[in-house]
């Protein structure tokens, strides 16, 4: 802290104070508001208090707070302090918050809001830059995805001190990432293909194979892989597989753990080493853990668009085991609630659905036409008192936030 | 019509999907199907043919360079062209119903050549029309306020050949008052939603075009929709 100018410093001591006072009043964690104040005060505070330390950039549609929370962990085998803005708040301010609460930590793992990786990465300076995956995502604030890859092709052409580690099973990350001078290659896998059909390059249809792909029409085709996602194992550069064996469930999960495996080992920890923090990390900002209410166990899971969804119906308790949907449509949620019908509700079958959130009309007629029976409810406690033992609920973001509130915060 | 095969054209999913676009299909297939009229749906691809004898074509939104790219193949594989000529409906949503036009704007501003099935000639605005929308439909096609969300940044213009499917009460559409056009069967709109959910009226007027007149549906079988319906007309109003 002592190295910064003594307006920085100031800067992070009105923006902590603000911070403290904001979660007095109950209006969250205070990152952001902490932030804003920050960075208002002093424009370059990013890049001051990044100054220095060894900094992870963590970006993507899907995953970025459980990877960058995986990283985290992993990185916790160097016996040194990391940085993290661990509650998702991934915007400038948010990232000025971590960087400020945590002023001599040589180490930073922040996930960054996929439309401010350009910014940041010009303020940050990084060493690892990573690249989980793209696809559409509340289409109303960001357009358009492609020109999202553009741009990070754009910023990571320019930024020469970085290594990319990207997800080769994603076309358009492969894209943007090629533009690097150098990057360490996942094959971290693709479920959403909806996204990706067409050459990020010339536009033709991509030919698929597996998690293969190539352009029948110009050269851009999946780069050679040196860390695998294989079922259960992460095979890692040198060839050996690892049994993975997290308590964090799904696919998704597994991807994001080989690529934050991939991310510690270039700071010299290796995958053996990593592994056992990587395996206690059970929850991640609310999502994932059992919470009791009423006598039911009930287990919160966090998705805010059709990729995200698709990778959750993955983690379900098998059926009956019965399923909250909750949406809203607010601003950080998306207004536009027409990526509901881009989701298989089908595999939803043998389980009762209800349905609660400011916008369950849309799920109900949404169910409807995949012919799931459903019954809709006015929040969180009247599903629960429906249900016997287990229940899981599926949320998008504010919907989350919600019922968060109402279960009492978890950590 | 009965016992004869209604099919669904989905013309190229791989580049004209964007949010939602598959909810039109699923609307049409269950409402042809609560009247007894067996679908058949069919995704074709950019890299395959477009069938000629198909009932009714969809046609989704996109981003600049696929929409391009669709225009190219669409008008060098003719499919669309045919099916049209021999009366069938075609239904396109925002890039898809600009690409009907003569023309449309590119990636860089420039102007393309567009399927000419409408005639209408589309550009870039200023700005971009993002956000609830509503619109009176044309008298003349008998169905109630369209409501539907828009996120474009298009513009477009009428020709004399093709009549507004509506005139906009909230939101941009095709940025003169008008929203959508159509001639014949062939109807377009920048409303997604998608618009044929939360209009199932519309979704009946294609259907209609393609197979004649409709058995009613049954009250309990539109209870969602119109709920939903009432809910977006009331949060619009406020």
């Amino acid at each position: 802290m002592d190295r910064l100018p003594l307006r920085a410093r100031l800067a992070t001591a009105m923006g902590g104070t603000a911070g403290r006072l904001s979660r007095m009043a109950g209006r969250g964690d205070g990152s952001v508001i902490g932030g804003k104040v920050g960075l208002w005060l002093e424009p370059d505070l990013l890049s001051m208090l990044a100054a220095g330390r060894q900094v992870v950039l963590v970006t993507g549609t899907n995953g970025k707070t459980t990877t960058t929370r995986l990283v985290t962990a992993g990185l916790g085998a160097l016996g040194q302090a990391v940085a993290s803005n661990a509650f998702g708040a991934n915007m400038e301010e948010g990232l000025a918050a971590a960087l400020g609460q945590a002023p001599n930590a040589p180490y930073a793992a922040l996930e960054v809001d996929e439309k401010y990786l350009p910014r940041v990465l010009r303020a940050t300076a990084p060493r690892v830059v990573v690249l989980l995956n793209l696809s559409r995502d509340q289409m109303d604030r960001a357009a358009e995805i492609w020109l999202l890859a553009r741009q990070w092709r754009d910023a990571l052409g320019a930024a020469s001190g970085a290594r990319v580690v990207a997800n080769a099973d994603d076309p358009l990350v492969a894209w943007a990432a090629s533009s690097a001078p150098s990057v360490t290659w996942v094959s971290a896998g693709q479920r959403w293909r909806e996204d990706s059909w067409c050459c990020p390059q010339c536009g033709s249809h991509l030919r698929r194979h597996g998690d293969d792909w190539r352009c029948g029409e110009c050269s851009c085709a999946r780069p050679r892989v040196s860390w695998v996602l294989d079922g259960g194992k992460v095979i890692d550069s040198a060839g050996r597989a690892h049994e993975l064996d997290l308590a964090l469930p799904g696919r998704a999960n597994r991807a994001n753990a080989v690529v934050a495996l991939a991310v510690v080992d270039f700071f010299g920890v290796a995958v053996v080493q990593a592994l056992p923090s990587l395996r206690k990390v059970i929850s991640v900002a609310g999502r994932y853990t059992l919470v009791e209410r009423r006598g039911r166990a009930v287990r919160l899971l966090l998705a805010k668009n059709p990729a995200g969804w698709l990778e959750a119906f993955d983690v379900l308790d098998p059926p009956p085991t019965p399923i909250v949907l909750a949406v809203n449509a607010q601003e950080p949620d998306g207004r536009d609630t027409s990526w509901l019908w881009d989701v298989d509700y089908r595999v939803l079958s043998g389980r009762r659905v209800f349905l609660t959130g400011e916008r369950r009309l849309d799920l109900a007629v949404r169910l409807e036409a995949d012919k799931i029976p459903f019954q809709l409810t006015g929040g969180i406690d009247e599903a629960v008192d429906l249900v016997e033992g287990r229940l899981d609920v599926l949320a998008n973001y504010t919907a989350f936030q919600q019922i968060r509130a109402t279960l009492g915060r978890v950590s | 019509m009965t016992g004869r095969l209604l099919r669904l054209i989905w013309v190229y999913p791989d580049l004209l999907s964007t949010y939602g676009d598959r909810g039109n299909l699923l609307v049409l297939e269950r409402r042809a199907w609560l009247r007894g009229i067996a679908t058949e749906a069919v995704s074709v691809n950019s890299d395959q043919p477009v069938p000629r004898d198909g009932g009714i074509y969809l046609m989704g939104g996109g981003e600049d360079l696929p929409q391009i790219l669709a225009a190219q193949r669409l008008r060098a594989d003719g499919g669309l062209a045919a099916a049209a000529a021999s009366g069938a409906v075609i239904f396109a949503v925002c890039a898809g119903y600009q690409l009907l036009g003569t023309e449309f704007g590119g990636d860089e501003g420039q102007q393309l050549p567009g399927l000419g099935l409408l005639d209408i000639r589309s550009g870039r605005g200023e700005r971009r029309g993002v956000g609830e929308i509503l619109a009176d439909v044309d008298p003349a096609l008998g169905i109630p306020q369209l409501t539907g969300f828009e996120n474009h940044q298009g513009i477009t213009a009428l020709g004399r050949r093709a009549r507004p499917l509506s005139r906009t009460v909230r939101g941009v559409g095709n940025g003169d008052g008008t929203e959508g056009a159509y001639a014949g069967r062939i109807l377009g709109t920048y409303l997604h939603g998608p618009v044929l959910v939360r209009n199932p009226a519309l979704a009946d007027l294609l259907l209609t075009w393609a197979v004649g007149p409709l058995t009613p549906v049954a009250d309990q079988d539109e209870e969602w929709a119109r709920r939903l319906r009432e809910e977006r007309l009331a949060a619009v109003a406020h």
